[in-house]
């Protein structure tokens, strides 16, 4: 073997032999830097001959081709061998657990999320919301919507009062969102298709009323809709909210002040322990108040009662609340348990929709 | 009102049966609460005979009964603990497998103390006709023995309660039901006429009515000579069945008219009456000892009758105890009136009297029946007292205003959409009493005395379509018009909604707390004011409206912690109270992160633990402006807050200093002190109607992007600062340099210790500069970061750091 056939075997060798890229860089300057092995028997070919630089050049050039080649190869072995040691390194327990996302941990309180059912619902039939204060007067709240002064319908409402003003008049908390009904009467023009959902007040505390509650009260006034409109609204509305194919109601008469004729709902239902079912059964439930809009109300509302012609409806947000998701206790509504919350609320991205369902 | 279906019957003639007249009772608005059906729920309980009683052999207070059941079988042996079970003795049996009311529980064949037990001897209160458990019922000896017990006892009539509307007086006797029904079809109205009885000698008692204001008709009649003692049993069992009590006959007789004709009348003992009656009104410091046994202070506000004596009666309310029909009466003042219903009802409410007369009188009685109810009554006490009648005195008006309606037949198909024939119509109408004339299309209807209800076009429309039948209204598909499909919320509806999956989507609970919250809450809050008081609040803690959400969610954050759950993150969104005009009601949106509840998320964490701070309920309130399209650029972020709030820890947002949007921070020690809370808390609150709305715009498309073409440059400034300095002023003073090419200035680094002078703090900002028009010179940027340095220098004292 001669000189130069050793040298290669003896660099090849070291190449093969060196542990990582530091060991691999001293093994090429040995051989190919200015003053590698290598380097130096390309040196020599200058004091050749021709004819023995011919051949000797060729054959130095060959063994450095060799060990570039080499060289390279190691090198991408011991790239990828240190890339794959320090992400083995790099290992971490995948397995720890995480926080509940934020949009999965914030919950939307059912009122809120039966709320925005609701407009839904109501908007799809060309209502529009409508809302006024909480703290109301005597008149927009009673005399208005037809309650005569002491006329016992009014203690049909545990009204809380305000302390008289020097006037002697005094505030109240509105007992019902009818109120809201007189006020878009006097500020809009018929037709009027309105929802106005609010929170209402009466004296109450047991396991079905709470000092403060929320209704939601309809209002249509314009020159043809009647009885049968209402009766077809409610219909729709129930089987919305509900969201069942099919549901029997029944409308028999009833009294409210503020309409005339006045009806009262009721669902056909089942109850069994803690759930209600609608559209079957042999119970009856009732859910909402409605009637044609009184005449007198009209007038008071500046509206002529032998030209227009509508109905309302109110009903309690926090019932129908209950009977669709199945909460037993009013009161809990308000009692802020963050253990109640997380399991009666809603995740912030359930936004009821029509296209993707109310509450899928 | 109750009453029973043989009472009914009194009044109809129908054989429809019980479930069939319940039913139609609720569609024509008449709703039936509850039906009592005693002969169905004690149909197993039959009359049976105790043939021997031997005392119990292993229980001194049980005996080992046989009994006769009358089944024509062998006796049965009951084992039986009444102290009165003794051989001969006819009471109430019932075989295993009976439900017994009074103790809620289906009997069985029993083993008791070892003796076999095969049925129950029982109680009247296990049946629940009444509270006397003394003992087994004790039935007279000829009861026919085998025969059920419900059926011989008469308590086969089954007891009727509706719920009725305030609207129908002329419903709240048993007469005017059963008008309503035979209009629905249900059978024959009997009304015969109330022939008037006349009087043998002039009524030796005057009346004088002082106010017919309050009084507008008054009737009195003396009926001598009667004989007073316990109403016959027909009467007895018709008021004991509705829940009254029978008290004797003449006053019996008033309780029945007032159920039967719901026409409420008073009797006075004549002999206990001094001098002749005046209807007046009450004096100061008079007061009367009622029928019920209580005292009443009485004042002006009250009418009363009173005679030489002082007052008698509480007029339409209650009679006094003093001149009340006893045993002893022999001679009887009856007396049929008009009340002011409204004074009727006030003076009710006042003394919180709930009687049967006070019932009716405030819902206005039939004034056209108030001599004829006199009339029926002297028939009646005469007929179970006898006695000799005066002659009736009667002032002020007998009769109720006439009132007759033009009526447009087609009025009932433009409200309710059902076409009623005008046959049908006018067929109902007369049933309920009405006349109507004419042959349309406007007909004349006159209605009758009792329907103090009805006094216009609708209420014709209700009668007609209440007994027609509401469920014959043809559903009608609404039209939703022709507008075009557009947001139906108001802005402000819109941030409300938007503010709320905002909060949600921060992982935060959302609470809705109560408007109402104790006076040091409301004042601590800024609220508190007379004007925002209420005047009869249902609890001590429920006394003011809220200024803010705050008190609600600070108590409702402390309430959890107590339950175990104190890294706990709460917002509302709702109504607050600065007075009590509409315009000072506003919308507020709030929240309170308590403990390890951060931004991050609740409770430790191995990732991070982190206290709640400043800065989460500083990124609370600005989620919810950013939301609700509040404009971001425009805000500024001011150090300090309300009292509430920690001086050093708080910050209140604004758009200049006249438009505060909301606060944030940690809560005052002293605030969570005076609402009884454990701290720290973050909170904030932000008023969605102060936001200003957005200008509309004339599109919707949005604006043309302009994308450059040459690449942002960045370049970090270090500045040491006075710690007072806030990093807020170095952040706008950099950003002013040049609005168009910096884009962008962002805080690094905040660093204050080793290397920085006490009292200095480091401030590290990144600030993007972006071209515009070609790539900046060296030369150029370096003149951008020197106008920079020189700015910030200027305006917050600060130098670049070496």
């Amino acid at each position: 073997m001669s000189d130069l056939a050793t040298l290669e075997t003896s660099i090849l060798d070291q190449i093969a032999a060196t542990g990582d890229e530091a060991a691999l860089e001293s093994v090429r300057v040995a051989a190919l830097g200015k003053k590698g092995s290598i380097s130096a028997l390309l040196a020599t070919l200058g004091k050749m001959s021709p004819d023995e630089r011919k051949t000797q050049g060729a054959a130095i050039n060959q063994a450095k081709d060799k060990v570039t080649e080499a060289l390279a190869a190691r090198r991408d072995v011991l790239k990828s061998a240190a890339l794959d040691a320090r992400l083995a390194s790099e290992t971490v327990d995948v397995t720890l657990p995480l926080r509940d996302a934020p949009t999965d941990a914030g919950r939307i309180h059912p009122l809120s999320q039966v709320w925005d059912e609701l407009t839904t619902i109501f908007a799809d039939m060309g209502f529009s919301v409508a809302e006024g204060p909480d703290i109301e007067t005597d008149d927009y709240n009673f005399t208005k919507l037809n309650f005569p002064e002491g006329h016992p319908a009014r203690e049909m409402h545990d009204t809380f009062f305000f302390h008289p003003k020097e006037d002697g008049s005094r505030m109240l908390l509105r007992t019902h969102t009818s109120p809201v009904q007189v006020r878009t009467m006097l500020t809009q023009k018929p037709p009027i298709r309105v929802i106005c959902p609010g929170r209402t007040y009466r004296i109450d505390s047991d396991a079905t009323h709470t000092p403060q509650f929320h209704q939601v009260e309809g209002l249509v006034i314009d020159k043809h809709s009647h009885l049968g409109h209402l009766k077809w609204i409610l219909h729709e509305f129930c089987k919305a909210f509900f969201e069942v194919d099919h549901l029997n109601m029944r409308f028999r008469p009833s009294f409210f002040p503020f309409t005339e004729p006045s009806l009262e709902v009721d669902l056909q239902c089942r109850r069994d322990k803690n759930e209600i079912r609608f559209g079957e059964g042999e119970d009856w439930m009732e859910i909402l108040g409605c009637g044609m809009v009184h005449p007198n109300v009209l007038r008071a509302c500046g509206i002529d009662p032998d030209e227009y012609q509508g109905f309302a409806w109110g009903m309690g947000i926090d019932r129908i609340a209950m009977l669709k998701y199945g909460i037993a206790d009013l009161r809990q509504l308000f009692d802020s348990d963050v253990r109640w919350l997380n399991h009666y609320g809603f995740k912030p991205l359930e936004v009821p929709t029509l296209a993707g369902g109310l509450s899928s | 009102m109750k009453f029973t279906l043989s009472w009914l019957k009194d009044h109809l003639d129908t054989d429809e049966p019980l479930e069939k007249l319940a039913d139609k009772l609720t569609m024509i608005g008449l709703e039936v609460e509850n039906i009592e059906d005693k002969a169905k729920a004690l149909k197993p309980f039959t009359i049976a005979k105790v043939i021997s009683a031997e005392q119990h052999p292993n229980a001194d207070r049980l005996r080992v009964c046989m009994v006769d059941t009358g089944d024509g079988g062998a006796p049965v042996q009951v084992v039986c603990g009444a102290p009165n079970a003794r051989a001969g003795l006819v009471s109430v049996f019932s075989p295993p497998g009976t439900y017994i009311p009074g103790k809620d529980i289906t009997l069985g064949v029993g083993t008791i103390r070892g003796v076999e037990s095969r049925g129950m001897l029982c109680s009247a209160a296990e049946l629940h006709i009444s509270n006397d458990h003394d003992g087994i019922m004790e039935l007279p000896a000829d009861a026919p023995i085998g025969a059920g017990y419900a059926e011989w006892a008469a308590l086969g009539d089954p007891v009727i309660e509706i719920n009725l509307t305030p609207n129908r007086q002329d419903c709240t006797g048993v007469h005017g039901i059963a008008r309503d029904l035979a209009a629905a079809d249900m059978g024959k109205f009997k009304d015969p006429s109330i022939k008037p009885i006349k009087g043998e000698f002039p009524c030796p008692v005057k009346v004088t009515v002082e106010d017919a204001a309050l009084c507008p008709g008054f009737a009195l009649r003396l009926v001598r000579g009667v004989k007073n003692g316990p109403s016959p049993e027909w009467l007895q069992k018709r008021l004991t069945a509705i829940g009254l009590r029978p008290i004797n006959a003449l006053v019996d007789i008033t309780n029945f008219m007032t159920y039967d004709r719901a026409r409420p009348l008073h009797v006075f003992d004549a002999r206990k009456v001094k001098g002749n009656l005046v209807v007046r009104r009450a004096r100061d410091g008079e007061a009367l000892l009622a029928l019920d046994g209580r005292a009443y202070n009485l004042d002006p506000s009250i009418c009363v009758i009173a005679d030489e004596h002082g007052v008698e009666s509480l007029a339409g309310i209650m009679g006094g105890e003093a001149s009340g029909c006893d045993e002893n009466t022999t001679d009887v003042l009856i007396e049929s009136a008009l009340w002011n219903e409204i004074n009727i009802a006030q003076t009710g409410r006042k003394l919180g009297i709930n009687s049967d007369a006070r019932y009716r009188f405030e819902r206005g009685v039939d004034p056209a029946f108030m001599v004829p109810g006199l009339e029926l009554a002297t028939k009646l006490v005469m007929e179970l007292c006898g006695g000799t009648p005066s002659e009736n005195v009667v002032v002020g008006k007998a009769f109720g205003d006439d009132r007759v309606i033009d009526f447009p037949v087609t009025e009932v198909k433009r409200l309710s959409g059902i076409e009623v024939p005008q046959v049908e119509m006018k067929r109902i109408l007369s049933h309920l009493g009405f006349m109507v004339a004419g042959p349309g299309p406007v007909v004349k209807v006159a209605v009758p005395s009792w329907r103090s209800d009805v006094h216009g076009k609708a209420d014709i429309v209700e009668e007609v379509v209440r007994i027609y039948g509401v469920d014959k209204v043809p559903m009608t598909p609404f039209e939703r018009g022709e507008d075009a499909r557009k947001s139906v919320l108001t802005p402000l509806q819109l941030r409300t909604r938007r503010a709320r999956r905002a909060l949600a989507s921060r992982g935060m609970v959302e609470a809705v707390t109560w408007s109402f919250i104790t006076k040091p809450a409301a004042q601590l809050f800024g609220g508190g004011q007379r004007e925002l008081e209420v005047a009869n609040p249902i609890a001590a803690d429920l006394s003011d409206m809220r200024p803010s959400l705050l008190p609600g969610l600070v108590a409702a954050a402390q309430a959890n912690a107590d339950r175990g759950f104190g890294d706990v993150v709460l917002f509302e969104v709702g109504q607050i109270f600065k007075g009590d005009r509409p315009q000072d009601q506003f919308m507020a949106a709030s929240g309170v992160r308590r403990g390890l509840a951060s931004s991050e998320g609740s409770g430790r964490h191995w990732s991070s633990s982190a206290q709640a701070d400043v800065f989460d309920a500083k990124a609370d309130a600005l989620a919810v402006l950013a939301a609700v399209g509040a404009p971001m650029q425009a805000l500024q972020i001011v150090a300090g807050g309300p009292g509430w709030l920690h001086p050093g820890r708080s910050g209140t947002i604004q758009i200049g200093p006249q438009n505060v949007l909301g606060h944030f921070g940690e809560m005052h020690p002293r605030a969570l002190e005076a609402l009884g809370a454990d701290g720290p808390l973050m909170v904030f609150e932000v008023t969605l109607d102060r936001i200003p709305e957005a200008k509309k715009k004339a599109t919707r498309a949005k604006p043309l992007i302009e994308l450059s073409a040459f690449q942002p440059v960045s370049r970090d400034f270090a500045f040491i600062v006075d710690r007072a300095v806030k990093a807020g002023d170095i952040v706008r003073a950099a950003q002013g340099v040049d609005k168009k090419l910096i884009t962008g200035v962002n805080v690094f680094d905040v660093y204050e210790g080793k290397g920085i002078d006490d009292g200095k703090k480091s401030i590290g900002i990144a600030v993007t500069i972006q071209p515009r028009e070609k790539t900046l010179t060296d030369q150029e940027i370096e003149a951008v970061a020197a106008k920079i340095v020189a700015e910030v220098t200027k305006k917050t004292g600060g130098t670049l750091r070496a």
